[in-house]
Formats: C-alpha cells, structure tokens, sequence
C-alpha cells in the first residue's frame, strides 16, 4: 500500500497505452471482503479487488453472477434496494465509502453510472442530459449547459440522430438511442469514476464503436468500470479484467493475461465458451 | 318468486350450453384427430352467450312493457268510463287493483268490479309470467342450437367470445354514461321548472337567499341568489384543500419515499382509518373541538373567529379528506418505477430533489386525480358543514364568519313536507344541478391539466 501511494505523483501524469498495463498506477477503488445479502439470500462473497486510476476494467461473468450488484456496491446505489445489506469495506482514494459520516450524494456525483436498463426520465432529450448539470449548479448560464449538453450527446454518438429534436422526450428514442442518452446523461456530470453496467448490450457495431472511443478518450482522466458480456469488448477496451462466478471473484488480472493466460480453470472455460 | 325463476332458467341455460358446446366440441376434435381451431372452453363459451342472449333480450322487452301492458289489462277490466277520467284517477284507479291483487287492501271497502278486475289481474299475471319464462327459455334453447350447429373445426370461436367480452365492456362503460346523463337529465327537468318561478339571471347572479320569504299579497316567492351559497361552497372546499393538499401529498411522498417498509405497513392503514369515520362524527369534532379552539386561538391574537364558521368547516373537512389525497398519491408514487428514481440518485441528487425533479411530475396525472377526487368529495361534503359552518347564507368574504353552502340549503329546501311544484322545493334541483355542472367543470380543467403534461412529458 505504501508503495503504491509513493509512486502515485509519477504515475498520474502518464496514460499508458491501451493493452498493457503498468504495475505502479494507483488505485482508485479497492474493496476487501465485500458481500451482499438480499434478505436471507447472499450475492456476493468476500470479494477484494483493487481498480487502478486512468483505466479501464472490465467485469465479466455469466448471467447472475453478481457483477451489476458488485457496481452497485462502489456507488452505494445497493442502499436504495430494500433489505440488501452490503459488509466489508470498499474505499474510494482510501476512504471507506460506507462510513456512516459519508455524504452519500456527493460520492453519487463523483462515481456515476450508466445502469444496465436504460432509464431515461419521462422529460425532453435536452433535460435529460442537462438534469446532473443542473442540480449541482455546474453552469452559470444556459449558453454553457448548452454546450455541456451538446458535446455529451455528440460524445455518445448520439447527436445528429436527435439534433432536431432535443425537446421531444427521451422516452421516446429507441432502445439504443437510450441507452446512449444514458451514456451522455452519466457523463454530463464529469464523474472521475465511470460504472458502465452493459453500456453497449443494445447497439449496433457502429454505436458500440463510438461507445469504446468514448470509453478510451474518458480513461485519460476518469476511471472507468465497464460490464460487459462481449469478451471481444473486454479485450478491445480494458486493460484489467476481472472474472466472477456465483458471486464469487474468480480471477483478477491483466487483461492481457486473463485472455491468453489464465490461471484458474473456470476462467478459461467461460472465455472460451465452454459454459456461461 | 319470479326473480327465482328467472335465475334458476338462466342457471340451467348457462350450464346446459356450456356443457353442450364443450362436449361437442371436444367430440369433434376426438373424431377429426386434429387440432381445432379454438379450445372446448371456448366453444362451451361461445354456445353459452348465444343461450344467454336471446334469454335476457325477451326479459329486458319484458321488464320495457310489462307496467303498460298490465295496467292496459287492468283498464280493460274496470268500467269503461274509467278509461274517461282525469290522468291521476285512471292511475289510483289502477294501483287500488293492484293493491287487492297482491293482498294489501286498500282504503275503505273493495268494489265487487274492482275485485273481479284484480283475480283477473292475478290470473293475467301468472299467464303473463309463464308466457315469458317460456319464451325466453325457448329462444335460448334456438340460441343453444343454432350457436352449437356452428361449432367446426376451423370455426374462430375464440374471437368470437373475445368480441362478445368486448361488447359486454362497451355495455359496461355505457351504463356509466348513461346514468350520468339521466341524473343530469332528470335534474333538469324540474330545474327548468324552478326557473318558471325564478328568472335565471336573479338564481345566478343574486345576491341574496330568502326563500321563505313570502310577502301576502304579491306574487313575489322569495329571493333565490345562489352566490352566497357557491361563495360558502367554495370558500369552505377551498379551505378544505389548502389544509388537505399539502398534508396529504407530503405524507404520501414521506411514505413512499422515506419511510421504512415497516413504519409504511403500520402508518398508511391508520390514516386510510381516517377515511372511514363518518363524516357526522367530524361533525361533532367540529363543533365541540375544533371550532371552540380555533376562536379562542383567534383571541389570542387578537381575530375574531366564530366557533361556527367556514374556517371551522373547512379545517376539519381538510382532515376528513386527507386520506384520500394521501393514500392515492401513496399508491401513485409508489407505482413509479425504481430505475427512473434511481437513475436521479445515481446522478448524485438528493432524495428530495428526486423527488420534485423526477417522482411528481411522472405521478402528476395521478396526483392530480387524486386532488380531484379529493375536490369533489370536499363540495359534495354535507354532514360537517350542516353541524360546522353555521348555516348563514349570506354573502361575506371573511371566512371566520358563519357561511352555508349549497349541499347545506339543499337539505334545508328538502327537508320537511316538501312540495314539488312549490319554487322553495324546486330551488333544490337548480342547485343540484349547479354543483353537477361545477364538478364536470372540475374534471375538464384536471383532464385539461392532465394531457398537457403528458404532452410535456411522455
Ligand atoms: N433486488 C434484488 N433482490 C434480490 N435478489 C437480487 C436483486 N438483484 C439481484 N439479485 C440476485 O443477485 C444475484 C446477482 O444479480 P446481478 O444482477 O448482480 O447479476 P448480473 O451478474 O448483473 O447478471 P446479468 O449479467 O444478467 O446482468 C442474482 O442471483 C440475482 O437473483
Ligand atoms: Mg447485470
């Protein structure tokens, strides 16, 4: 631990580049021995992993597994699900997030997220986008929200497709168109930590393309955890990769490795699609 | 005994056809080996309502022509010159016919025609009553069979017993229709009657209610201003809201959005209790509680509140309709999907501002129904404003005086030995159909509010 904090002034500055990975980098999000209970039932088991700053890490696992109530446990969005009860501890730059003191709100603002079904607001495209904006008063005035609004919708490659229409209601896009005024949504508050749950499971080649730049061009500053169920995404985007399975975390790894190399079986079987 | 009968024959219709379609159409698909179009169920279904339907068509034509036919039979029966006489005796001559024949007896001795006309009235009857069970049971066995000849195996039962359970639908909305419009109807009748007596522009736009007062010697009937009344009706319901409104959606959002599931299971059907106490009994409250504590709060800040007034009233019909904007706005917010409240929290938004931002406008349409309801109930209400407001009809702005309103002064016209031709009875429908019209007002201005914010939002 110390000797990450130590290197975390030079690390900061340089991105490496997309595939590999650099041992050094400081970690944004760690959690130890985290588990969740619906109710009686347990999702999650003892799960510790550490995320580093600037990346991109991808969760995969079969269906079930457990990786949208992992997410959910980084954001603490797993408090509003009643009777689910998270322990152990997560920490966001070494700060346990579950501490009772915590403002809540505010680790909302800094880790967003896009949720696995879209969940547009029954408002206009533009007010979607606008909506983080504008309760944490991040424009003085309407040109500069504008201007927040357009640049997320165009970095979600969502843009032309609505530029004429940015007062119609967001409900009334396509799945996919949604699903990326989500994306834009998320962004338009400029979290440093981005939790995408299948960002991509409804579009198509081309948007899913404009997603992964978007992603690349966002591990510059932000760190970014995506869930996915495409092993070429994951491959394509992320430089660490974590497997779970059952609700356990199976392996952690480069993503590199985890690909080419993995060591415990399971792991090989399910990116070979042998089961999952 | 004819109500048995009747349901007794439809009983036995309904199982014999169902019975008959099924089997048929399960002999059907056992002798052709394949799949029939539709499952026996609705074969058994479709047979069922071409029984029924013909059954109840001669018992509705029945229950249409059966009083005409037998007072015609009566009248054939009595004395020719009877038929001669004035509309109101030909009709007491009738009903003291009828009185005999069902054993009641009448005022003074039964003459011998009139009893004679009544056996034969009896007689009439029973042969009338087997004639229509005979009927309908015979145009539901045609029915029966003509539905069941039908029955093959590519013969779309299924849509047909889909359109006949949406015709029964429409049916069903009709009724509703319907009846509004003959309570409406039926209001107007003896309103425009009432407006024989009084002109129109004097009932509108009068300022002053004097019914009783009569002046011997004139035509003069009195004054009949109902802006007194609508001012007391919406000054007390206005009243009602202002403490309701609040109350009830700031309870239903505390409910829904704050309050533990536990904490929910227990507090909601308390208050819901609220709604069924009798509003006689906030009446007394009124009276003995609220109103005394309201005037003596007023003295000590120096007010003049009468115990009896429209702020009494309209407080404590406030509390009565509290429930019912509480517990529907409840069920609304809660009806919001999680992902959209979640998508705002996720943003980083406070639980209030997901509240006002998010969870109201998608409950809106809701909501407002809620208050509508809520109003209507409020200018319906009678019981605490006959105990509460202190039934002074005159017209006065301050609301800590005594007012009435017009549920109030209906009951007040009506009661007692009323007269329906006099203008002080009558005055009662005008205003009955006064608050009709006010409450369909109230619903357009809510539908209009309604469909704007869909277009806004949805
Ligand atoms: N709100 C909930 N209440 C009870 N159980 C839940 C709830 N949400 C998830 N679970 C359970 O927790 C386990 C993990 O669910 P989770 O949604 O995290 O899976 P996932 O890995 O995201 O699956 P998918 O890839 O299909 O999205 C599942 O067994 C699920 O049934
Ligand atoms: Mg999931």
């Amino acid at each position: 631990m110390d000797i990450v904090q130590d290197k975390t002034a030079e690390t900061a500055k340089s991105t490496p580049a997309p595939g590999t990975s650099d041992p050094g980098k400081r970690i944004r999000v760690s959690t130890r021995d985290v588990s969740v209970f619906y109710g009686e039932k347990q999702a999650m088991f003892d799960v510790s992993i550490d995320i580093p700053d600037r990346s991109v890490t991808s969760f995969i696992g079969p269906s079930g597994c457990g990786k949208s109530t992992f997410l959910r446990c980084i954001n603490r969005m797993n408090d509003t699900i009643d009777g689910c009860r998270v322990s152990g501890v997560v920490e966001l730059d070494g700060e346990d997030i579950n501490r009772p003191d915590l403002d809540v709100v505010e680790l909302r603002a800094r880790v967003g997220m896009v949720f696995q079904k879209p969940n547009p607001f029954p408002k206009t495209i533009y007010q979607n986008v606008a909506y983080g904006p504008r309760i944490h008063g991040m424009t003085k005035n309407k040109a500069e929200l504008d201007e927040i609004v357009v640049s997320s919708l165009q970095r979600a490659g969502l843009f032309e497709e609505v530029k004429d229409r940015l007062d119609q209601p967001g409900t009334g896009l396509s799945g996919g168109q949604q699903q990326r005024l989500c994306i834009a949504r998320a962004i338009a508050t400029r979290p440093e930590v981005l939790l995408m749950d299948e960002p991509c499971s409804a579009l198509d080649p081309i948007a899913t393309a404009i997603i992964e730049e978007l992603i690349d061009e966002l591990r510059e500053n932000f760190t970014i955890v995506i869930v996915t169920h495409s092993m070429q995404q994951a491959a394509r985007v992320s430089q660490k990769t974590a497997f779970f399975h059952l609700g356990k975390l199976i392996e952690t790894g480069d993503t590199e490795q985890i690909f080419t190399n993995p060591k415990e079986q399971k792991t090989q079987d399910y990116i070979t699609g042998r089961f999952g | 005994m004819n109500a048995l009968f009747i349901a007794a024959l439809l009983l036995v219709l309904l199982g014999l056809s169902y019975q008959m379609g099924w089997s048929r159409s399960k002999k059907l698909a056992a002798a052709e080996g394949e799949s029939m179009h539709s499952r026996p169920v609705y074969h058994g279904a479709f047979v069922a309502i071409w029984a029924l339907l013909p059954a109840l068509v001669v018992f509705g034509l029945w229950a249409l022509f059966a009083r005409s036919a037998s007072d015609n039979y009566i009248i054939s029966q009595l004395p020719p010159e009877t038929s001669s006489l004035a509309q109101g005796e030909v009709t007491s001559a009738i009903q003291r016919v009828k009185s005999i024949a069902s054993g009641f007896g009448v005022v003074g001795q039964a003459d011998p025609v009139e009893a004679k006309a009544a056996e034969a009235y009896n007689q009439f009857r029973t042969l009338i009553t087997l004639g229509v069970l005979a009927a309908a049971a015979g145009m539901g066995l045609l029915g029966l069979l003509w539905a069941r000849s039908r029955i093959a195996k590519r013969f779309r039962a299924r849509n047909e017993v889909e359109l006949a359970i949406r015709i029964g639908l429409i049916a069903c909305s009709a009724i509703a229709i319907l009846t509004t419009l003959g309570i409406a109807l039926s209001l107007i009748a003896d309103a425009l009657q009432f407006f024989s007596f009084v002109q129109p522009l004097d009932f509108f736009f009068g300022t002053s209610w004097n019914p009783r007062f009569q002046s011997t010697g004139s035509d003069a009937v009195g004054e009949y201003g109902l802006l007194p009344l609508l001012w007391g009706t919406i000054m007390v319901s206005g009243i009602a809201m202002l403490v309701a409104i609040p109350v009830g959606l700031m309870s239903a959002i505390y409910l829904s959005q704050y309050a533990d599931y536990r904490v929910r299971n227990v507090v909601k059907p308390i208050i819901e209790v609220l709604a069924g106490i009798p509003t006689i009994v906030y009446g007394f409250f009124a009276l003995v509680t609220v109103g005394p504590f309201l005037s003596s709060a007023g003295d000590l800040i120096g007010i003049d509140i009468r115990a009896t007034s429209a702020l009494t009233a309209g407080v404590v019909m406030g509390i009565m309709i509290i429930p019912f904007i509480s517990s529907l706005s409840e069920d609304i917010l809660h009806q919001v999907p999680n992902a959209m409240r979640d998508g705002s929290l996720g943003l980083g938004a406070t639980k209030s501002e997901t509240i006002v931002n998010v969870l109201v406008p998608a409950a809106l349409p809701g909501i407002v129904g809620a208050v509508l309801l809520a109003t209507s109930r409020a200018i319906g209400e009678t019981m605490i404003v006959v105990l509460a407001a202190g039934n002074s009809p005159v017209l006065r702005l301050n609301p800590a005086e005594p007012v009435s309103t017009v549920t109030v002064t209906i009951v007040n016209q009506l009661t007692g030995d009323a007269d329906f031709t006099s203008p002080q009875s009558l005055v009662a429908f005008a205003l009955g159909l006064t608050l009709f019209a006010m409450t369909l007002l109230l619903n357009v201005v809510a539908l209009y509010i309604v469909r704007r914010f869909r277009e806004q939002y949805e």
